[in-house]
This record gives structure tokens, sequence and C-alpha cells, in this order.
């Protein structure tokens, strides 16, 4: 974890923005919008001149060029990994478009009012009806940063959020209002040469949050981003950084719908924390983006970096996910525990049907000493399902007295499903103790007839079988997150037994 | 006396092997009926049968319900219309507390019937009474079903659930085994609060004991898979002393 952090050095190179534009405009758009809501998209490839024009079109400054640029070199000579246990056709990453913005961004909406109404069409339709959402999260202390497609149209709650000293806004608006917390920070935790595709997202990362909480401040509400995909063949590149200072603490849901499409989509988004001394972060996560049809057709192609850096001294870090969606996961939501008494936590709840395929787990480096890491994992196969939990416990040599324990659960629905474990530890001081349990299971007949006997239908009783089986997962999540994500389990598992 | 449950000639199989060959039975409503016989005869499979398990295939012969076809009737339905099988080895739901499950079986069933659905609160009411009644700690509602429960525990949270669901036809299916003397006083208790005359109950049992407390009104002897043997209380005793070999030599 020791690797580069961000060169931030400013580089003299210019940003002839109108001359890329020329440049782009000469190439042939790609043809038809997916929605009516006008897009400015440039042509599908990659090379320095887009990830050049990505940074020109959003005014960016010379360094955060610069650090796309060193990371779209990295990536050029890096090769797509293939050690995860899924499989998928070639990604054509020249078939991609790297850049598009709705229209009505040129005009950002003031208030929700003024954000178009194809929009907040569109939010109705996945129900997520944004102006409710408004009012009701005036009532739960829920601030909602919308990203849709590559760019935030609607922030919320700014307001009160100021008013605690806690900045919450589209990480492209932190680049222009708090430059020297970005530059101090991005690229900290996840390097832009981390990995391909956290390479990938350093070179033309579109937009995505940011959060930042001064000393001592206990974020009023939670925070949630609602992410979206919307524009057919846009790969999306969020980048989302979080820090919390000395004794600061943040709650930020996640949570992500998609709408049906035939052709894979890629997702390649990293997330940072940074949590200082005695500061806690919670990260939830409810990812339901389409997962391809029952023969496998379509979905999207999910591979994340997320990691946290507890940084400061008996800080956490808590990563919660419930993942149903996306046709490929690729994620591994890992904590570095560098300061001295720190934790982190994992909780995963990841379910595969038909043909969806994931490979997630977590990664744990324990640096400092008297860190804590507790990992539980729940997977969940149904259909063809494929799932493989990958989880690496890493204990360095001053770890003093670390501390780890790892739950693993498998539950297999069907007999053409599978579900793998690949736990890999390592520990460098003696004094460390490590615990791993792991259990594979089916939801068996008896326990289906057991509810069934008692007057409990059968795709009900699946439900709840799975619902407690996920148990000590779900209470982790925020309640409203909890309610969602049993709902989604069971809209996800429809059809998986009779 | 009205005839709740009628079993005619019924031969029913698991896995291609016939274990039911040829069954006749008549529950009438208010009854105790216990059924006692060997191991293997065929009592269990009757039980599974009654329940609606679909691994237990009828081959032939009928089961009347309250007039009504069986067959024509899910298991989940046959519960909600009344019929309450107590298992023999009831299965542990990890992490599904026993609050919800019983939540979930009670108000499936009253919506299948057409009912309105128990909130929370009336719930609850309805539940920590009977659980009081088991002499269960109530503590176990908020514990997964069955999860780590000793078997006692077990037998006696199927009761518990009985009484929370107040079926028409109980069949319960060797209910008495593992119970401690205390505990299959209350199970007993439990039984015989439910007995009314609107209701009626199967007792599939090996032994004279539970019968010491649960007064039947028949007992049938089932032995290769037919009933070969029907009498009064009395013949439970009976087979308490000379057992089953001199009834198998008759079937």
């Amino acid at each position: 974890m020791d690797s580069d952090l961000m060169a931030a050095n400013p580089s003299d190179i210019p940003v002839p923005a109108e001359g890329i534009e020329a440049l782009v405009q000469n190439r042939k758009y790609a043809a038809g919008f997916v929605t009516d809501i006008e897009s400015e998209r440039i042509a599908p490839g990659l090379n320095e001149d887009v990830v050049r024009l990505i940074s020109a079109k959003k005014q960016e400054p010379e360094w955060l060029l610069e650090f796309r640029l060193k990371a779209f070199r990295r990536w050029q000579s890096m090769r797509e990994p293939h050690w995860a246990h899924v499989e998928h056709p070639r990604i054509d990453f020249q078939a991609i478009t790297y850049w598009s913005a709705p229209k009505s961004m040129a005009n950002q909406p003031k208030s929700l009012d003024e954000v178009d109404p194809k929009l907040l069409e569109t939010y109705k339709k996945l129900g997520i009806p944004l102006k409710e959402q408004e009012i009701l999260a005036g009532v739960q202390n829920v601030a909602v940063d919308v990203v849709f497609d590559s760019v935030s149209v609607a922030t919320t709650f700014k307001q009160k959020l100021a008013e605690a000293g806690v900045i919450f806004c589209p990480i492209s608006e932190a680049v222009r209002e708090h430059p020297e917390l970005v530059k101090k920070y991005l690229g900290s935790v996840v390097p832009f040469g981390d990995n391909y595709y956290a390479a990938l997202n350093s070179a033309v990362f579109s937009d995505g949050s940011f959060v930042f909480v001064p000393k001592g401040v206990r974020c009023p509400m939670e925070l949630s981003t609602y992410f979206r995909i919307n524009e057919r063949n846009t790969g999306q590149f969020e980048r989302t950084l979080i820090i919390c200072e000395d004794d600061a603490q943040v709650s930020y849901l996640e949570g992500c719908t998609a709408p049906q499409r035939d052709e894979n989509q890629l997702h390649a988004a990293v997330v940072e924390l940074v949590a200082l001394d005695r500061a806690e972060i919670k990260y939830s996560t409810v990812q339901n983006w389409y997962p391809g049809d029952e023969n496998g057709v379509g979905g999207i192609y999910n591979f994340v970096t997320k990691r946290g850096d507890c940084r400061g001294r008996a800080s956490k870090i808590s990563w919660t996910q419930v993942e149903t969606g996306s046709a490929i996961t690729w994620k591994y939501p890992s904590c570095i525990l560098r300061g001295d008494d720190s934790v982190g936590e994992f909780y995963s709840v990841a379910l595969t049907h038909h043909r969806q395929q994931a490979d997630t787990g977590t990664k744990m480096i324990h640096v400092g000493r008297n860190t804590r890491s507790t990992i539980v994992s729940k997977g969940i196969s149904a259909g063809r399902g494929q799932q493989a939990y990958r989880g690496l416990v890493r204990v360095l040599e001053k770890a003093e007295g670390a501390r780890n324990h790892t739950r693993c659960d498998s539950l297999l629905i069907g007999d053409q499903c599978g579900a793998h474990t690949f736990p890999y530890t390592e520990v460098r001081n003696p004094t460390a103790i490590v615990e791993h349990e792991a259990t594979t299971s089916k939801i068996a007949d008896d326990q289906l007839f057991y509810c069934r006997a008692r007057g409990i239908g059968e795709e009900d009783a699946v439900s709840m079988i799975v619902n407690g089986f996920c148990k000590d997962v779900f209470k982790e999540l925020p309640m409203e997150f909890a309610v969602e994500a049993q709902k989604l389990l069971q809209v996800s598992l429809e059809g998986a037994v009779g | 006396m009205s005839q709740l449950l009628q079993i005619e000639n019924l031969h029913a199989e698991v896995a291609g092997k016939e274990i039911l060959k040829g069954l006749d039975l008549v529950v009438n409503a208010g009854e105790v009926h216990a059924i006692m016989g060997p191991n293997g005869a065929g009592k269990s499979t009757l039980s599974k049968v009654l329940a609606g398990a679909e691994d237990y295939v009828v081959t032939a012969g009928t089961i009347r319900y309250q007039g009504r076809d069986l067959a024509e009737l899910s298991a989940e339905q046959r519960a909600a219309h009344g019929i309450f099988m107590g298992f023999q080895y009831p299965v542990e739901i990890p992490g599904v507390s026993n609050m919800m499950f019983l939540k979930a079986a009670l108000n499936a069933q009253r919506k299948e019937r057409g009912e309105p659905e128990l909130d929370a609160g009336d719930f609850l009411a309805w539940v920590r009474h009977r659980v009081k009644q088991m002499k269960m700690d109530p503590a176990m509602l908020s514990r997964g079903v069955n999860q780590g429960f000793s078997g006692g525990e077990k037998k006696r949270n199927e009761i518990l659930q009985m009484l929370v669901l107040e079926p028409r036809l109980m069949v319960l299916d060797e209910t008495d085994s593992g119970l401690d003397i205390d505990a299959l006083k209350i199970v007993a208790d439990g039984i015989n609060a439910m007995r009314s005359p609107e209701r009626a109950t199967i007792l599939v049992t090996h032994y004279q004991r539970l019968l010491d407390h649960v007064q039947p009104d028949a007992v049938h002897v089932l032995a290769a898979g037919r009933i070969v043997k029907s009498g009064g209380p009395d013949l439970a005793r009976e087979l308490e002393e000379k057992g089953y070999g001199w009834l198998q030599q008759a079937a």
C-alpha cells in the first residue's frame, strides 16, 4: 500500500480546449440518443486527446490533467486482469464513449424546479421520485446528490451541511472550489496505477461525490447518492472521495439501478476513503444494476476499486454492501489499517441469479498495532449464477496484536449454480490472531416444506430463508436501506425455485 | 358427529417405494385418534401425505378433508384450511426469528382465508399469552426458528406454533419423542387445550406414555402400510404389554 501517491506536480502542458473540440467534431458522432434528453457526447474511443478533452470540458486545473495523463499512460502499459473467477467476452475499450453530459448542465439548476423534467421522469420510473425524496429526506435527514450519467445535476441539502462545515458536492465542483483538498487526497488511497480499471478510471473519470467532514464534526445526516447509467455504451467512471478529519464521522449510502439494456456496459468506479485520528466512515452500498437477462444477454460489467485508509489512530472504516445486480461484479472494498488501534469492517451480501457472475470480497491490511478487522460475507447463488468470495487478510511485521475474524457463508439455490471461496492469509507478526470460518449450505427441501406446511408459499419461504441467512449483514445497514435490501433480494430471486 | 377426515384405500409411495398400501381411516370432529405401530410401518408417511409433502406421491385412494378432496390443495393451502402437522424433526431456519416466522405463517394463512392480517401489536398479544401457556422463555421469540434448540425445545415450539395457528386438524408426528416428563406434561397440556368439538387430533406415537396425558377416543395400529387393528384406549395399553409382533403376524 506504499505505492506511489499521486504526483501532483502541475505540468506545463497547455489545454487547447477549442482545438480538441474541433478535432473531435471532425469525427463521426455516435448516432441516436437513448433518451430524449439531449446529450453532449464525444465519439467512442480513447487516446490522449480524449483524456485532454475530458479535462478541458471540465475546465480542470493542470495538475489534474497531469494526473489523468499519467494514469492513461500507465493504463496503456497494463494488461486487463484475468485472475478473477469470471468469464466475459473481450471488452473493446475503443468502442466505449468516455464523455457525455446532459445538456441542461450548461445552466446549472438552482433548484429541482429547474431540473429537466425528463430527468425527473426517469427517476420516477426508477422509483426515486426526487421531489418526494427531498421532502422525505428533510424529515429523514438524508441528503441526495444525484449522479445522472456522468455529471451531477442536482444537489440538495447543501445548506444544512455547510452550516456544519461538511462539504458534500460533485467531485468536479470540489476540484474548482476546494482544489487543495482534492489535490491532497485524490489518488492517495488508490494510486493512479493501482490496477487496470483504477488506472482507466483515473484517466477518464467523469464525476462522483466528494465528502469532507472537518475535525470533530459528526455529519448531521446520512449522505446518499443514486447512480444511474443511462447512455448506451457509455462507460461510467465515477470517482468518489470521502475524507473524515480527526474525530469526524460520516455515514454514506450509495444505491444504484439501471434500466434494461441489450449491451454490456462497463462500469469502473474508484472510491477512496480517508479516516484520520478517531474518525469513522461507514460506507453502505445497495447495488442493483441491470444483471442481464436469463440467458446472460446484457447487463453491467461492474469493475470497482474501493479502498479505505484508516490513516489515523483508532480510526474506523466500515463497508457494507448488498450486491444483487450487474452481469459481472469484480469488487473488493478494502481497508488499510495504518493507524494503531484502527478498525476495519466488511459486511457483504452478494446474490447471483441466472447467468450472473460475481467475484467479490475484501482486503484487510493490518499495518498498525492492535488493529482489528471483521469480515462477514454472505453469498447466494441461484439459477446458473457463479460466485466467488476472494478475501485477503495481511498482517504486517509491526502489526503487534492484530486480530481478524472472517466468516464466509455460501447459500446455494438449485443445482446449477456455483460458490467458491478463495481466502488468502499472510501473517508476518506472531502475536496476530486470524480466524476464518466458512460454510456452504443449500436451501433444503425440508426447510421449504416446513415453511409451506405452516402456510407460507414457496417464494415467500425462499425469501424468508435468504433474508435470515443475510441477517448479520442487513443489521449493519441503515434502516431504510435494510428494508430496500430485503425487497431487492426478493425481487432478484423471483423464479429461483419451483 | 361430523366427519372431518376420511381416508379410503390410500396408497402412497416415496422414491418409488410403496409405503402405504390401502389405508382406511375416518376421524370425526371432536376426536383424538392415536396411531401406533412399529418402525417403518408408514406412520410418518401418513403425516407427510396429509400435510402435502410433494415427494410423497399418492398413487391410489382418496383423502377427503371437510368433504373436500385434499389432492386439490397445496401444502400451504392445506395449512390455511386448518391442517397442522407437528414435525418429528422440526427444521432449523437460521436468522429468521420465531416471531417473524409465526407472524408470516399466521398472516399468510389469514390472507389465504380472506381474513385481515394481524398487525405487529395484535400479533404480539396473540403470541405472548401462548408462550406463557407453553411455559417458554419469551426471549425464544427473538431467536432463530429452532436454531440451537434442544430436542425438547423444538417439540415444545411445534406445539406453540399449533396454539398460535389454531388449526382444525392436528397431525402430530411423534411429538412425544425426546421429551422429559415435565416437557411431556406441558406438551400434553397444549394438545388438550386445543381439544374442542370442531377440532380433531391424530397422534402418531410409539408409546403409551403420551396417551396417559392425552386421552384418545380411538387407537389404531398401523403395520405394513395399513391399519390392522383399531380399538379404544385399552388397545394402547395392550400394545405396551405385548408389542406389535402378534399384530404384524395377523397382518
